[in-house]
């Protein structure tokens, strides 16, 4: 178990106040000159060594995102530092916890984040849903602006530096990088086709990167504290500490700073008080938030919770937002919630997806109440692959995952629903509305 | 100039080619609804998918794709042909099968795409999705059940068209494509998405339901309804001309046509003249030809004959009106009605010299009195596109809506003397610089703007900056076979004998002698005529035009005139035996012989350049421009007059008259 002494996220539970002052006596913003002292490549290597890998989902390996950026910027092209909190995915709430409870980590990380890729400002993109934490942000920002920490000469290092914060409007595909890129310059919220990268194309055609509030708001820490220090936890090639969100079916659900790789039921018996009936209750999990394949009980029980460890139970860390399922669960009704949720937040762009969701979770909503022909769920499992890798972005993988994993391991559930229907032989297709 | 290895067959492209573009120089056809070479690349509708190696072990958009070095671009592995059954599968399972009432029918890329890259049957047993129509106004019909989101409508009305007021709302399967607030597009070119659209969303609203693509006979000829001379297909059935639709010429009119251009063939069957007509005792009476040729040989002329070219004309009408009166032993020509009276002595001083291409390269271009929007709206998509490179723009004259920005300089012609420092210093750091003057400049202002040719240094090596706009398609054609007088139209007034070749816009009262109107249309000019003379629409005749930049184009007949009606030139021929001189031609080859001895220009199709030594007329320019000539786009000849199309454009674009519509 993580040692508190080891915890970057010392207010996650809002046991103190988030204000300026409390987040200095917490070590914030202590001597943040120093750090830019550092330097830009200097900063950026210790990133690097530390092994921090992007916590948005992907595990982009940050240090090596952040080096993408010009060295030197053109004055009519500066860079810019995007920051996601549109944190949508069904699951996870990690993002919220630290904006809530620790905004200063955060601006602080932006500011040194942004320092070292030479960016000219941060614009943190904030979900529209998460209203007072948008206002705890902005007050967090104006604080940080007074006295003197951003802005003009930010910190007494002589480097200019802006926050921006921008609310969204709600919609899930803002959370993509490049959609968000959209959604900022004022458009509609549709993912961009890559190549160009945001690094070399960004926000208004400028170099951009665009990372997770977490991956920002550790930054500092990691600073202070020593690349060896960060690469002290976890596995190889899943090094650090992570905030698990864990949901559902456990006894004490909770947002929690733990090391990487610790083992699920580790995770679970520390920190969440064990399986809701038991560990003989558990169906499945859902790792890394709604977009990963759920892994059934047996699988995901010992699996250490880290990249490459989920990955090999036919998974993924994600958001590490973890949602607990015990065997009270429909296990078909759930993962046809998830796929009504993408089918309703799809943009629309490119066919696939927005084809694609709409017929799978169709045809889900019929898997559910056994109306269908056992032949449909090889046919659904075809439609799943038509749609993953076919799309722009990574929604139409994130709505073909759930079902995959569902048909993968829950099969035999799904065709247990159509025998005791009777086959769909003589049923007419369920009427849906059309909406 | 990067290798890449199409389906192993090695070929190197263009630096900064597409995938999808290697590809089709490799030969290979590559499916696609969303891509279209002259707009913005978009990426969504994923039919293009191609494998490529090196790359991640999924198909990738190869519309999108940049061509790299070494790359291997596979489009007939099972991977590919997957990809496009299931993309067609998706495209189609929203879309109704509706084809036998679709007018998309026959020519339809869902259709052929899906025959040659679709399953042939779909696995889709759930309902259909079904969108409410949107109204983008009285050219643009939609049936939005059918729309496959491609955003080539979208995307056109943004960059070519330059009206941001096409867009798509909701998302997801939601998502619908409809015009701003659902109010008709406002755009002179909105008729262009109808081409654009890959299925049947967008129709034509006043061809809906006429014919079927295969039953048209199609007519390769040149439009007349600006002086832009796009080239253009006449697709007609029988004796109709049902549609007209742009032909790709990259000089010219790339692949688009003005709204104007497209729906004005409506009014060819309204109003038309088909049998000839005297006016006796104050009325206009039918009668034969023979009739009405004797009615003109009876006037006693003396020579005193004048010939007043109309905006539509050939110039094969005009060189028969010409030799005719030569024949009579005059040369009272005129073709510009409205009573300008320009020196038209070098024809290099009236031309758009920059060309219409030419003008995408213009790095700094002045506006002299010209709505260009209106007067040359496929010259102003041009201006768009020099903008987008970086050109600046300015203008003089009252200010109006050109779809591009645009520094005003105020209406006062007086300007032109003393050019604003900014306008100054942006056009001597220009390597392209344009002057346009437009026909509100080109009364009072044609000496003045040339005198820019100096002090802006317009005329360079290989540049030519100085370009005037004309309206009429005949205009060049006219001036180059001598319809100009010194004083204009006024020296014209008092001939004894006057023909007006499909002339309409010209004060036909002034005109004090005995009146033959030699047009299709019964306008203006009709009314006033003494003896109607019924002839040939650009439609019904093969003839030759001249664009505003000295571009010698020919079209070919696409139906026959109607009734009595004649081709114009075998009119004069005619009128030439009764009036006892005979013309020296019997066929159109041989008059075409003939005109080309008088102006050898005329003797070969392309582009003419017109030596550069401009009339010294010097001058300064003074007077507030109170307005652009085209006072409605719609409505600037007879038959635009008579097309019910072109008339309600008017009311609902220029007007603002609201039509509800039936919900049915």
């Amino acid at each position: 178990m993580l040692a508190d002494k080891d915890r970057i996220f010392t207010n996650v539970y809002g046991y103190q106040s988030w204000r300026l002052d409390a987040a200095m006596a917490r070590g914030d913003w202590d001597n943040t000159k120093a750090l830019l002292e550092l330097g830009q490549d200097k900063i950026i290597d210790v990133i690097k060594a530390s092994g921090l890998r992007g916590r948005g989902g992907a595990g982009f390996p940050t240090g090596t995102k952040w080096s993408f950026m010009p060295k030197e910027p053109k004055p009519d092209r500066p860079n810019f530092l995007v920051i996601n909190a549109d944190e949508s995915e069904p699951g996870s709430c990690k993002d919220r916890e630290i904006i809530r409870h620790d905004p200063h980590k955060l601006i602080e990380g932006a500011l040194v984040a942004g320092f070292a890729m030479r960016a000219r400002a941060a614009y943190i993109y904030i979900r529209g849903e998460y209203i007072r934490e948008a206002e705890t942000l902005f007050a967090a920002v104006a604080e940080a602006y007074d006295k003197g920490l951003v802005g003009k000469n930010a910190c007494g290092s002589g480097y200019d530096f802006d926050v921006f914060v921008h609310r969204g409007a709600g919609a899930y595909i803002c959370g993509e990088e490049t959609a968000m890129l959209e959604s900022l310059e004022g458009k509609k919220g549709q993912p961009r086709l890559k190549p160009p990268f945001p690094a070399g194309a960004g926000l208004y055609g400028c170099p951009t990167t665009v990372n997770n509030v977490e991956s920002i708001a550790v930054a500092p820490t990691i600073l202070r504290r020593g690349a060896e220090w960060f690469a002290g936890f976890g596995a190889e090639n899943n090094r650090g500490t992570k905030l698990f969100q864990i949901s559902g079916h456990v006894n004490t659900p909770c947002v929690v700073e733990e090391a990487m790789s610790i083992p699920f039921r580790e995770l679970i018996e520390k920190h969440c008080g064990g399986i809701r009936g038991g560990w003989d209750n558990l169906l499945a999990v859902i790792p890394g938030g709604s977009s990963v394949p759920l892994v059934p009980a047996k699988d995901i029980m010992d699996a250490p919770m880290d990249f490459d460890g989920l990955k090999a139970v036919g998974s993924g860390l994600g958001t590490a937002a973890v949602i607990v399922m015990d065997k009270s669960t429909d296990v078909v009704r759930a993962i046809s919630r998830l796929s009504y949720f993408y089918k309703h937040e799809s943009c629309g762009q490119c066919t696939p997806c927005r084809e694609g969701t709409g017929w799978m979770w169709r045809v889900m909503e019929r898997l559910r109440t056994g109306d269908a022909d056992i032949s449909e769920i090889d046919m659904l499992q075809q439609v799943t692959k038509q749609v993953e890798g076919h799309s722009i972005c990574a929604l139409g993988d994130a709505a073909a995952w759930p079902i995959q994993g569902l048909i993968r391991h829950f099969r035999p559930e799904l065709e247990r629903r159509i025998n005791e229907r009777g086959g769909a032989g003589d049923l007419a297709p369920m009427q849906e509305a059309a909406e | 100039m990067p290798k890449v290895k199409v389906d192993g067959v090695e070929i190197e492209v263009p630096q900064g080619a597409t995938v999808l573009q290697a590809c089709e120089l490799a030969g290979k056809e590559i499916p696609r609804f969303c891509y279209h070479e002259r707009l913005s690349i978009a990426g969504n509708c994923r039919m293009c998918l191609v494998e490529v190696k090196p790359g991640p072990p999924k198909p990738q958009a190869s519309c999108a794709l940049p061509a790299a070095e070494n790359q291997e671009i596979f489009t007939t592995t099972p991977m590919v042909k997957h990809a496009r059954e299931g993309i067609m599968e998706f495209l189609l399972i929203n879309h109704p099968l509706d084809c036998p009432i679709c007018d998309q029918g026959g020519e339809c890329d869902l259709q052929d795409q899906s025959v040659a890259y679709g399953r042939g049957h779909s696995r889709y047993a759930e309902n259909k999705r079904a969108v409410t129509e949107k109204y983008m106004g009285p050219i643009v019909k939609t049936i939005m059940t059918r729309c496959i989101q491609c955003t080539r409508c979208v995307r056109f009305a943004e960059e070519v068209a330059g009206v941001e007021e096409i867009g798509a709302i909701y998302r997801g399967e939601n998502m619908q494509i409809t015009s701003y607030l659902e109010e008709a597009v406002s755009s002179e070119l909105s008729g262009n998405v109808v081409d654009l659209c890959p299925v049947g969303a967008l129709t034509s609203k006043p061809y809906a339901f006429e014919a079927r693509p295969w039953e048209l006979r199609k007519t390769l000829t040149i439009d007349v309804m600006d002086a832009v001379g796009t080239n253009i297909r006449l697709d007609s059935r029988g004796r109709q001309v049902l549609r007209c639709v742009p032909r790709v010429n990259d000089e010219v009119n790339e692949e688009w046509a003005t709204d104007k251009t497209r729906h004005a063939v409506d009014g060819l069957v309204r109003k038309r003249l088909d049998r000839p007509y005297v006016r006796r005792d104050g009325k206009l009476h039918a009668v034969t030809w023979d009739e009405a040729f004797a009615a003109i040989a009876s006037v006693d002329h003396g020579g005193s004959v004048a010939a007043v070219a109309g905006d539509l004309v050939d110039c094969e009408t005009m060189f028969a009106a010409k030799a005719l009166l030569g024949e009579l032993g005059s040369s009272l020509l005129e073709g510009r009605q409205t009573g300008m009276d320009y020196d038209a002595s070098s024809l290099a001083a009236v031309n758009f010299n920059t060309t219409i291409a030419g003008t995408e390269e213009a790095d700094a271009i002045l506006l002299v009195g010209t709505n260009l929007r209106w007067e040359a709206p496929l010259v102003n998509t041009r201006i768009r596109k020099a903008i987008k490179k970086g050109a600046k723009v300015f203008a003089i004259g009252p200010e109006t809506e050109l779809t591009y920005k645009v520094e005003w300089l105020g209406a006062d012609l007086a300007v032109l003397g003393s050019l604003p420092e900014r306008v100054t210093e942006a056009f001597g750091q220009a390597a392209k610089p344009m002057v346009i003057v437009g026909g509100a400049a080109l009364k009072g202002a044609h000496g003045a703007a040339l005198g820019l040719v100096e002090t802006l240094g317009l005329v360079k090596d290989g540049w030519n900056g100085f370009n005037v706009v004309h309206m009429a398609a005949s205009r060049m054609g006219g001036l180059m076979l001598g319809y100009a007088q010194k004083a204009g139209i006024s020296a014209l007034y008092d001939a004894k004998l006057s023909f007006f070749l499909g002339a309409d816009e010209c004060d036909h009262a002034r005109f004090t002698g005995f009146k033959v109107y030699v047009g299709h249309h019964g306008d203006r000019g009709a009314h006033h005529a003494d003896v109607i003379l019924p002839a040939a629409s650009y439609a019904e005749k093969a003839g030759t035009y001249v664009n505003l930049e000295g571009r010698v184009q020919r079209g070919e007949r696409a139906v026959f005139p109607p009734g009595d009606a004649r081709e114009d030139w075998t009119i004069f021929r005619a009128l030439s035996e009764k009036m006892g001189r005979t013309l020296a031609f019997d066929t159109i080859d041989e008059l075409r012989a003939a005109m080309a001895l008088d102006c050898p220009e005329l003797a070969t199709l392309g582009l003419k350049t017109f030596a550069w030594n401009p009339p010294a007329l010097g001058g300064t320019a003074e007077g507030v421009l109170d307005g652009y000539p085209i006072k409605d786009f719609y409505l600037t000849n007879a038959i635009c007059r008579a097309s019910p199309t072109m008339q309600r454009c008017s009311a609902e674009l220029v007007h603002g008259e609201s039509f509800a519509e039936a919900a049915e």
